[in-house]
């Protein structure tokens, strides 16, 4: 797998540690929702570390690759991706890796999304293969955050869940709601799935994705509400991992 | 050397230099897997040795246990780039569970509780370079970390340590398991950086 020089074209910030970034890569073979890259920075003695990232865009994107990073408090790497790059730097990536955690728009089954914080990255990269491949498959994102601050794609969500139903998205907050919010701060539990997933009896694949507490639970809630578990197929990381 | 990246200083350290290429050191335990984490009742728990047709060798979870154990101090290495260094392991060396196993085979297919599967060569399951763990820093290993069994390879990289590990399937070729058919390398040494289909 070849390392690829990418330029930023575009950065913009989804919340006050979220940044999104939007790289040019004329020789981008394609990639399929779901999938990562890995990143490399290089400093100018020579060091150089890598990092896994989710694609946030879909998969025809006009030779862009757009990132989603979050900030990690004691990271190397996100403090200077969050902070520090600017349009027109030249970073190298390499990819797309990873073929299990990924819809494909041939997939003609029901969809469940559950995102954790971060964990959207990879969700919102469905979504937006959905809506550029034009499928009609029925999709559910059910979206956890700490609080409605926090919630990335802000705009483009609201415009998907008012526009076009057959996105259905529910987002609960773990920490604070809202004005007027019906469901007090808490974690997603077996009520919130069963009113706002899709039955079982449907089949759906579930794709979930966040840090490893979350997807542990959301899992749970998922077989035990009778999801089969090669139906679910999840994607987690740890504080360390840097893959967002 | 590739692209400079303006701006970027990066962080050094001693520890670096303990560490395969292109990982970096973390001191918590990261948890990757492709599905729900399986939840195994120790009284229907198994572990088999088969070569594809018939069983060889099984234990049930006290057959096991009544097997000696070893204790483990080895670093590990996961593809997705973190290392952890001196992590504390016990189990079963497979060269215990593998003695009266009479074989040609030239490597096996480890399966898990949840369908995973991960390939190997059957000399790297031998000669003390894995084990089957069941306990780690000094507890009972837990579910998300592979419990109550996980198998144990800390010269590759990390995936190849099946979590929830039932049997091994012996084989006169290889086959790629789960990852390893899905752009991983086959062998994945992380002192080579074999992380992809790819990669040399």
């Amino acid at each position: 797998m070849i390392w690829r020089v990418g330029t930023v074209v575009a950065l913009h910030d989804e919340t006050a540690t979220a940044r999104t970034i939007t790289f040019e890569v004329p020789d981008w073979p394609g990639h399929v929702a779901g999938q990562h890259v890995d990143l490399r920075v290089t400093a100018p003695d020579g060091y150089s570390t890598v990092r896994s990232y989710s694609i946030a865009s879909a998969p025809n994107s006009g030779g862009c690759v757009e990132l989603t990073v979050e900030r990690l408090p004691n990271g190397e790497v996100s403090p200077y991706l969050t902070q520090e790059l600017a349009v027109g730097d030249r970073l190298e990536l390499r990819g797309p890796i990873g073929g299990w955690f990924v819809w494909r728009t041939e997939q003609t089954e029901p969809i469940q999304l559950i995102a954790g914080g971060s964990g959207i990255v990879p969700l919102m990269a469905m979504v937006r293969s959905r809506g550029s491949a034009a499928s009609t498959v029925p999709f559910r994102l059910l979206y956890s955050v700490r609080e409605p601050g926090a919630i990335f794609y802000r705009d483009e969500l609201l415009t998907l869940s008012d526009h076009n139903h057959s996105v259905s998205i529910t987002c609960a907050y773990t920490r604070a709601t809202p004005k007027n919010w019906p469901r007090p701060p808490s974690r997603i539990d077996a009520a919130l799935i069963a009113d706002t997933t899709w039955s079982s009896n449907l089949v759906p694949t579930c794709y979930v994705c966040g840090p490893t507490p979350f997807v542990e639970s959301a899992t749970d809630l998922l077989i035990a509400s009778g999801h089969g578990r090669d139906k679910v197929r999840t994607e987690r990381f740890g504080p360390t991992g840097e893959r967002k | 050397m590739g692209t400079i990246s303006r701006g970027f200083t990066g962080r050094r350290s001693s520890a670096d230099a303990k560490l395969p290429p292109g990982q970096y050191l973390t001191t918590d335990f990261p948890v990757l897997s492709a599905g729900p984490t399986p939840h195994i009742p120790l009284d229907r728990w198994e572990f088999v040795i088969d070569d594809g047709t018939n069983v060889l060798r099984k234990w049930d979870w006290k057959s096991l246990r009544d097997l000696p154990t070893e204790t483990i101090t080895v670093d590990v290495h996961c593809v997705t780039r973190w290392s952890k260094l001196g992590t504390s392991w016990e189990g079963v060396s497979l060269d215990t569970l593998l003695a009266d196993v009479k074989t040609d085979a030239s490597h096996a297919m480890a399966r898990s509780y949840g369908d995973y599967t991960t390939n190997l060569p059957l000399k790297d399951l031998r000669n003390k370079q894995a084990w089957i763990a069941v306990r780690f820093d000094g507890k009972d290993l837990a579910p998300e970390h592979g419990g109550p069994a996980r198998l144990l390879v800390p010269h590759l990289y990390f995936w190849k340590s099946a979590k929830w590990v039932r049997g091994i399937t012996l084989m006169h070729q290889d086959k790629p398991g789960f990852w390893e058919s899905l752009g991983y390398h086959i062998y994945g040494d992380p002192w080579r950086e074999q992380r992809y289909s790819g990669d040399e």
